[in-house]
């Protein structure tokens, strides 16, 4: 096993303890928010994406890139978008006392 | 990678960490979300400065397309549709983690005609991955897209079963696998990859195509926590932390969730995904059973709401597609004016995804203060003079405490049947989505009141002002 693929393993293993701490605490008042959220983070692919369709080896491979673009791109505008206009939309009881 | 950009990265993902951190609280969640578009904008920027990026024009319209696109859904998309929109949103994001692991193959294979194989020695790691970030991404996106029909009405939401189904599904994942030991072997048969890839989209349609629309919300976590895992192991590709952290994140929080939608629905994650329950239910063989309801005018409902000093509403999905949350918030501030405590129990599975039904009221603008979880408010049933049930069903269902051979035995309701009254706006008395009679209904304390969940609240709002 490589280095490099030991040290993926490691920051994988130690992502899941810190999002089951993390996504344990969100409260079911915010579960479709924290969906939509989550997945504009998964949306991260894009900087693979960009990767992709911009080394310049020409043919599919830039192509491929590019759609990947499009979609990574969906994904992230929409997904953060979205989120935001839900949480917005969240306000508290103004009528009582603190 | 330079410090520079190797610190900006790092960055990212804790702003991605302390925004999920902020979700923990309404009072932070929008900050939150701010916080990790932030991270999402560094990693791009840094992205597009560091890496080797010699062409950037197809990168702009790329950028300019998928915008254009994601603007226009996240400002049209109706708050009931929210599913759906998760929906395809986690699609597209697999489906990009699928085509950079297929673009990454074609770089490593050193020619783009792929006649030849002039790629070196390329580790059998990351070959592994390119296969399942491939496998994994093709079958969220056509299984999302899949889901996303279904949930929007443009698919028939009934299970589709043929003979064998499991079993068909299994061997072809086991094809698929081993297609993919056979690629990793040698490198060079690239038409192999794109078998594997004809085949994960036909078990996209496959594994979906069994589940009924009210099973829907466990798939759409599902492939949310599958959108994650895609991105993830496209981290491990490129070997991009980044990539890893947030793709593991997303991975544990749709897996988290998956899990809290079983539990509510007292099924196993497995009897979901493959037994293809829901919406079967035969409408003759309910109408044999003769037992008599007493049916009450929405006068008898307002003069009961009007004395009423507690109420808790207990909201369902039916409440939504009849868009009756502005009515039912008018009647609920009318009656908290008359001096009554109004609040809301809001059930795990109320609505079509996890924390649906919150959305839906607070777009009718309660506050969020008054939506209470069923381990919260479940007690104070017994102590409440009327259990205002709208549009729901199998949620407030006590066969679910006693009736073992009920598909509903065991699944965890909330106690309308212990308040002192308990009034029901239903448009019939066809049973919820498991089939199931709803003895409640037939409680002498119990009044049905039949009709359009928006008619009868506007008419309940009318009376109630008198």
């Amino acid at each position: 096993m490589s280095e490099a693929l030991f040290f993926s393993i490691t920051i994988f293993v130690l992502a899941t303890f810190i999002g089951v701490e993390v996504i344990s605490k969100v409260p079911p008042l915010l579960h479709t928010p924290l969906m939509s959220g989550s997945n504009a983070i998964s949306g991260i692919t894009l900087v693979g994406s960009l990767i992709a369709a911009g080394e310049g080896h020409g043919g599919l491979s830039v192509v491929l890139g590019m759609i990947a673009v499009i979609f990574a791109t969906i994904n992230v505008v929409g997904g953060f978008l979205v989120t935001d206009r839900m949480l917005k939309m969240f306000k508290k009881d103004s009528s009582k006392k603190p | 990678m330079n410090p520079l950009s190797a610190f900006a990265y790092l960055l990212s993902s804790v702003l991605f960490i302390l925004g999920l951190k902020m979700l923990s609280s309404a009072r932070t969640a929008r900050k939150g979300n701010g916080f990790a578009a932030l991270g999402m904008l560094i990693a791009i920027v840094v992205t597009l400065t560091d890496q080797k990026i010699i062409d950037f024009s197809y990168i702009l319209a790329g950028l300019i397309v998928g915008t254009a696109i994601g603007l226009v859904l996240a400002i049209k998309v109706q708050m009931t549709a929210m599913p759906q929109m998760v929906g395809v949103l986690n699609g597209f994001g697999g489906g990009a983690s699928a085509l950079v692991a297929f673009a990454e193959y074609l770089r490593l294979s050193g020619d783009v005609s792929l006649t030849v194989w002039k790629g070196g020695e390329v580790g059998l790691d990351v070959l592994i991955t390119i296969v399942l970030s491939i496998l994994i991404g093709t079958v969220t996106i056509v299984g999302s897209m899949i889901a996303a029909a279904k949930l929007h009405g443009v698919m028939r939401s009934a299970p589709i079963l043929y003979p064998m189904q499991k079993q068909s599904n299994a061997a072809l994942l086991a094809v698929i696998l081993g297609l993919g030991v056979f690629f990793v072997l040698d490198p060079s048969l690239w038409y192999v990859l794109l078998i594997i890839v004809l085949l994960a989209a036909v078990l996209g349609v496959t594994s979906v195509i069994p589940i009924g629309g009210a099973d829907m919300p466990v798939v759409i976590s599902l492939m949310n926590s599958y959108s994650g895992l895609a991105g993830a192991t496209t981290g491990f590709i490129l070997s991009n932390d980044v990539l890893i952290i947030s793709g593991t994140l997303v991975g544990t929080s749709g897996i988290i969730l998956t899990n809290i939608m079983c539990k509510a629905m007292n099924r196993s994650i497995w009897n979901v995904l493959f037994a293809g329950v829901g919406v079967e239910y035969d409408p003759s063989v309910q109408a044999t059973e003769q037992r008599t309801v007493v049916n009450y005018t929405p006068e008898d409902a307002a003069y009961m709401l009007g004395n009423a000093q507690s109420v808790i509403i207990v909201p369902g999905y039916g409440l939504a597609v009849a868009q009756a949350q502005h009515v039912l918030q008018e009647l609920a501030q009318l009656l908290t004016q008359k001096g009554a405590m109004v609040r809301y129990a809001i059930h795990p599975v109320a609505g079509r995804m996890p924390g649906h039904m919150n959305v839906l009221l607070a777009e009718a603008n309660v506050p969020y203060d008054l939506l209470l979880e069923m381990d919260q408010i479940n007690d104070d049933f017994q102590n409440t003079d009327v259990a205002l049930v709208i549009g729901a069903n199998d949620v407030v269902n006590p066969a679910a405490r006693y009736k073992k051979d009920s598909p509903l035995y065991g699944m965890p309701i909330l106690n309308a049947d212990q308040a002192r009254t308990v009034m029901v706006l239903k448009r019939s008395l066809n049973p919820g989505f498991a089939g199931e009679d709803n003895e409640l209904f037939y409680d002498k304390k119990t009044m049905m009141v039949f009709g359009d969940a928006k008619a009868t609240l506007t008419k309940l709002v009318q009376l109630v002002k008198q």
